[in-house]
């Protein structure tokens, strides 16, 4: 596929590398965050891990929506179907996220709940056109990249004045959880997760542009720089961040030129603005509490907000005892010092939030990685 | 979840929407986000909408990029 191929050649991923090795200072370590699920599966699936230095560590960040997403929301997702017998559409991604009483919206499915997986919510919008008797709600998740299309979705059910459509809003925010993370305990005052700098979003760059992280860059003294989801993207930010830690610099840079600008696309944007408002705090799964992390829909359209049309409460449930989900999240551990890691949590049957998206940093570790902690013992 | 392709524009139908090729295979989706996007302009496909450009002579700099520093 074209601007995809270009960018996966093994050969140029090798040289590369051997330029980030031999930039690298030996005396010194080197820790980026690669925030999003998107470059945590890139990392893991083309084995960037095994072209870096062995003084470099790629430290996987909580951009997985999946992943973040806490049990109470799927809960109230679940509670949707079965109490109000909507008829619920979600991404494929979010259906085998665990939620309490064992259930996940694909268990809940199978004990009859009407529960459908869609593309797009222009699909979702469709059901509510085909199925005016019953109410559909749109179980809308992910970052800015997937904000926009639900914003659109929402102002067209207006317009159409499809009454029977209602969205159950859980969009995040990057900018705020990258400062929740650097003002973390673990980063900002014990340092027990030193980061050097930040591989930054590729797609939710495309929308909010790189201007939101210069603040990182200035008043937190760390590099960023955006990079494309495809390993040779991530192979040439790394390099860039080498250089900026290097030469003391902590500035945005932008590897992703191709798609992004300073500006971002305004029009979705506008979209954004015109359709949500900042929630005063929301729960990230293994961030806890973060202060205007998220969006909620706006009271012009509050017809099409789920939370308010079905009276709906958020209740809060704690993580699996022994799940280390919310310290990966927060790159305190790997997916390996995970007690369930592995055996009794794996894609096929999820335990934790990290395990079920391939972007997860659990799931991308299992599906390509596991075999490389296994010394190679010839006989 | 981010998941998001390249795909060029074949055809702009109606007011805002649009039927993109990706890498042979057709779709249609919205274009509401990308006003500017003419046919044969590749852009950036994500849940059933273009949500952004991908400008070619950044793609073309980027790999030029990659090739000049391995030399």
């Amino acid at each position: 596929m074209k601007y995809v191929d270009e960018f996966r050649d093994g050969e140029l991923a090798r040289r590369i590398g051997a330029n980030i090795a031999r930039e690298a200072d030996p005396s010194r370590d080197y820790r980026f965050m690669e925030f999003c699920g998107g470059h945590t599966h890139a990392i893991a699936r083309y084995g960037v891990v095994d072209l870096l230095p062995d003084n470099l560590r790629m430290i996987h960040g909580p951009g997985c929506p999946v992943c973040v997403l806490p049990i109470g929301r799927v809960d109230m997702a679940i509670r949707l179907a079965f109490e109000r017998g909507v008829m619920l559409c979600t991404y494929g991604d979010v259906m085998r996220v665990p939620a309490s009483d064992g259930l996940s919206l694909m268990r809940a499915k199978a004990r009859g709940a009407d529960i459908r997986m869609v593309y797009s919510p222009l699909d979702a919008l469709q059901l509510a056109r085909a199925h005016p008797g019953r109410e559909v709600v749109f179980f809308a998740i992910g970052f800015e990249t997937t904000t926009p299309p639900t914003a659109l979705a929402i102002r067209q059910a207006q317009s159409e004045g499809l009454r029977n459509f209602s969205v159950l809003c859980s969009h995040v925010l990057t900018p705020p959880a990258i400062t929740h993370i650097l003002r973390s305990p673990e980063v900002h005052d014990h340092r027990t997760v030193p980061i050097d700098g930040f591989v930054g979003p590729a797609h939710v760059s495309i929308v909010i542009g790189s201007r939101p992280y210069e603040g990182f860059a200035t008043t937190y003294r760390k590099p960023v720089v955006i990079a494309g989801f495809e390993p040779l993207d991530v192979m040439q930010a790394i390099l860039m961040l080498v250089r900026q830690v290097n030469e003391g610099r902590a500035e945005v840079e932008n590897e992703f030129t191709r798609a992004v600008t300073r500006e971002g696309n305004a029009c979705a944007q506008a979209a954004m603005a015109d359709v949500f408002d900042v929630r005063n705090s929301f729960e990230w799964r293994g961030l806890g509490q973060v202060p205007a992390s998220a969006l909620k829909i706006r009271g012009d359209y509050a017809a099409f907000d789920a939370e308010t049309h079905f009276d709906l409460d958020y209740r809060q449930v704690a993580d699996h005892k022994q799940c280390e989900c919310g310290a990966i999240l927060r790159g305190v551990k790997k997916p390996t010092e995970c007690k369930l890691f592995g055996n009794v949590c794996t894609p096929e049957t999820p335990m934790g939030s990290c395990m079920v998206s391939s972007e997860g940093a659990c799931a991308a570790h299992y599906s390509y990685g596991r075999f490389r902690d296994i010394p190679v013992v010839s006989s | 979840m981010c998941l998001a392709l390249p795909a060029r524009v074949a055809e702009l139908v109606g007011t805002d929407e649009g039927i993109v090729d990706l890498g042979g295979v057709r779709k249609r989706i919205s274009m509401a986000l990308v006003p500017e996007a003419r046919v044969g302009d590749y852009v950036i496909v994500h849940v059933g909408y273009a949500i952004g450009m991908l400008d070619a002579e950044e793609a073309e700099a980027t790999l030029r990029l990659f090739a000049e520093m391995s030399a």
